[in-house]
């Protein structure tokens, strides 16, 4: 069959509609978007009716999926590291549980945190739950190990995590496809005793899932994403997991390594291939995307031969992505390099885009803060974020989903008057209307402005949850009406506005302000395709 | 064959237009490819780049080794000087727009620019916007970059040329034609550089 180019989450929202998926839930969340998105534009998709709405939030989509599986059909949840933190609730039961239709989760972390507020490396997730997972090392692996996932789910009836990183999830390349399976039918398991996790249920569960652990391990022992290459030189060998392999293989002419390489793509470590390279090797270097994961176990904490190197030991950097010339350092390759960059080159850190609504919002917020002092305001995670950047300097604390409601909360018991929080439309209905509710529950004196673009604006512009009734929503969980306002974020309000945000900052209660205004990216795009439409039809 | 490029820009630029016709023509030769591309918060207005790889064997990394790239391909100028660690020093060519963006409070002094770029042994430095206004299409200035970088691409100029008219297709005939104007003189300004 012909190769296509897929990006690495186009590569494995292909295999999953190959592998006859029904639903696909998710969050979106840099890198991992473009795996949802990839299946809503999908021809294939539509014509199977896949389902693939965007949802409210991880957890929201993990369950979602839970469900699914649990009526039979194959499910696929797809979020950011971070997001998994938010799943982690029905993503640790979902192992207990177990899988009825194939369950495959797929969390792409973001090592070097080009888009993200931390780097913490999901394969962490994959060990605690005690699941199957996998770290595909290429587009062409993103695609066969997804296919795969699947049959693995409903072999072992068990939920499957696949962890990619950044540079796989937006990398290009041709893949190779697979003849496309059918859906399942709809089947509800005979003892569906298995969902229900009363403790005395979930005893017996959590045994059998500890009884699967060493048929796990077989599995990655024959796994065919998993190898011994073997190689003359045994002063050295080397593991390495993921997409280091590739940058591993970069530095060796025709991809031929002197030493023995361990590739590994699927876990649980196989302990077997491990040893094998440890007794034959003097030094072992482990090269792996994000946390030292495998070095940690396979030199233990007390270290005691000291011949087990990479992260930890200093051959590779702690923190940041690996790249070739990383590997080339820690393998005692000459080192390669251009020519310095030039003095006069300046960073160009992102910005709102000229005509952001957020850019009026802050402005005014600035004005009506100046006589507060500094570090009262809390905001949250989202395109408004770069609010902390010059020329606005406007907002003090980034943290998570929904912890500026929360955390202006927090500094408002302690005694911080008066707090503003700013969130996004969308990161409210994902994580801030429980945040409001505890001010609500409490009257807190906090004023909440949600930034209304009505869009998911960093991630590209997907659906917004809360379109056009985030006044309701906020009268419903108990808001005083007379304390929420809709203002729109223009030059010309700017004074009007100014003085609506002091004026519900002196209100001692919770007060919502809710700037409304199309976030400039989605308007225009809508705008080209009108004019497109207009052309066509005359 | 192996070609490796540096694909630098301003989020918002489109730099992977560049990337996907070449990929098209590569691909249809039957070459390997990889291309790392940034998505995300990058995008807005800051810096971004593209890890381009073309080769007649099988490609291992996403991510091209700092010295090895063969041409940096830029779309603003002080963006292409960003990414001369990963230019391969001997061999290395940087083909960049000369037109500056300035969306940033300390940009550097524009002749300062000029007289780096300057120094530099291997280059091509084109006006890519106004060759591109008069040719009737400001947003071709991408194909104009795109054709001074074509004598360096080892590719044939016939098969750069049919990967633009596919890509550009179905806009219709005229805007398939502005473009491949706007190819065929970026390559002649280079071809007369040389």
């Amino acid at each position: 069959m012909a190769k296509t180019l897929f990006l690495g989450d186009e590569a494995v929202a292909q295999a999953a509609l190959d592998a006859g998926l029904s639903g696909v839930y998710a969050y979106p969340g840099t890198p991992s978007t473009e795996i949802t998105e990839f299946i809503q534009n999908s021809k294939q998709g539509r014509e199977g009716q896949v389902h693939s709405i965007w949802a409210g939030n991880e957890k929201t989509a993990m369950e979602s999926a839970i469900g699914m599986s649990y009526a039979g059909k194959r499910a696929m949840v797809c979020m950011k590291h971070v997001g998994l933190n938010v799943a982690a609730d029905p993503f640790m039961n979902s192992s207990i549980t177990g899988a009825n239709g194939g369950l495959v989760v797929v969390v792409a972390d973001d090592p070097s945190m080009h888009s993200s507020q931390d780097e913490q490396d999901s394969r962490f997730f994959g060990k605690f739950a005690m699941i199957p997972f996998y770290e595909p090392s290429n587009q062409q692996e993103a695609y066969d190990i997804t296919y795969a996932a699947f049959e693995y789910s409903e072999k072992y009836h068990t939920p499957v995590l696949i962890r990619l990183t950044t540079r796989l999830s937006h990398s290009r390349a041709g893949v190779e496809r697979k003849e496309a399976r059918p859906q399942n039918p709809l089947h509800i398991e005979e003892n569906p005793k298995q969902f229900i996790l009363l403790p005395a249920n979930a005893r017996v569960h959590y045994r059998s899932l500890l009884g699967k652990q060493e048929a796990f391990e077989n599995e990655s022992l024959n796994s065919p994403f998993n190898k011994y290459i073997d190689g003359a030189d045994k002063k050295m060998g080397i593991i390495a997991s993921g997409i280091a392999y590739n940058y591993l293989m970069e530095n060796f002419e025709n991809h031929q390594c002197p030493y023995p390489v361990l590739k590994i793509s699927q876990y649980p470590l196989p302990s077997k291939l491990i040893a094998k390279m440890v007794d034959e090797c003097e030094t072992v270097l482990v090269a792996e995307e994000g946390y030292p994961f495998i070095e940690e176990q396979v030199r233990g904490v007390l270290n005691r031969t000291g011949n087990i190197i990479g992260r930890l030991s200093g051959a590779l950097p702690r923190d940041g992505e690996l790249n070739p010339n990383l590997i080339a350092k820690a393998l005692g390759l000459p080192d390669t390099y251009g020519m310095p960059v030039p003095e006069l080159v300046v960073p160009r850190p992102p910005a709102l885009c000229v005509g952001c609504p957020h850019i009026d919002s802050y402005l005014a917020i600035n004005e009506a803060m100046a006589e507060h002092g500094k570090g009262k305001v809390f905001a949250d995670i989202g395109c408004y974020t770069l609010g902390a950047l010059p020329p606005y300097n406007a907002i003090y604390t980034t943290v998570d989903m929904g912890a500026s409601i929360t955390m202006a909360k927090g500094a408002a018991d302690a005694g911080l008057r008066p707090v503003l929080a700013v969130i996004g439309d969308s990161t409210f209905t994902h994580s801030g209307m429980t945040s409001l509710l505890d001010c609500v529950y409490e009257n807190t004196p906090v004023t909440v402005m949600i930034l209304d673009n009505s869009t998911t604006g960093m991630t590209g512009g997907q659906d917004s949850h809360a379109l056009g009734v985030l006044g309701e929503i906020c009268k419903g969980l108990g808001v005083n009406e007379e304390h929420i306002h809709r203002i729109t974020p223009l030059k010309k309000d700017h004074d009007a506005n100014v003085e609506l945000i002091k004026k519900e900052l002196a209100y001692e209660g919770v007060s919502v302000i809710i700037p409304t205004r199309e976030c400039i990216q989605t308007l225009s795009r809508r705008m080209k395709k009108q004019q497109a439409a207009k052309k066509a039809n005359s | 064959m192996k070609i490796d490029i540096i694909l630098a820009g301003v989020g918002g630029q489109g730099i992977l237009s560049i990337a996907t016709i070449v990929g098209y023509a590569a691909v249809k030769r039957g070459m390997y490819m990889k291309q790392a591309e940034v998505h995300g918060m990058s995008q807005r207005g800051g810096d971004v780049q593209s890890h381009f790889r073309l080769s007649d064997h099988e490609i291992a990394s996403d991510l091209i080794p700092m010295g090895k790239a063969d041409m940096i391909i830029s779309v603003e100028p002080m963006e292409s000087l960003r990414y001369l660690p990963w230019l391969n020093p001997e061999t290395g060519w940087l083909i960049t727009n000369s037109k500056p963006f300035i969306n940033i409070p300390n940009y550097p002094d524009v002749d300062k620019l000029n007289a780096t770029l300057d120094g530099l042994k291997n280059k091509v430095v084109i006006d890519a916007d106004k060759i591109a206004s008069e040719l009737g299409s400001a947003r071709s200035a991408n194909m104009v970059i795109l054709g001074a970088a074509s004598p360096y691409l080892q590719l044939p100029f016939e098969e750069i040329e049919a990967a633009v008219r596919e890509n550009f297709a179905r806009k219709g005939d005229d805007v398939v034609n502005t473009n491949i104007a706007c190819l065929r003189a970026g390559r002649e300004f280079a071809e007369k550089m040389k």
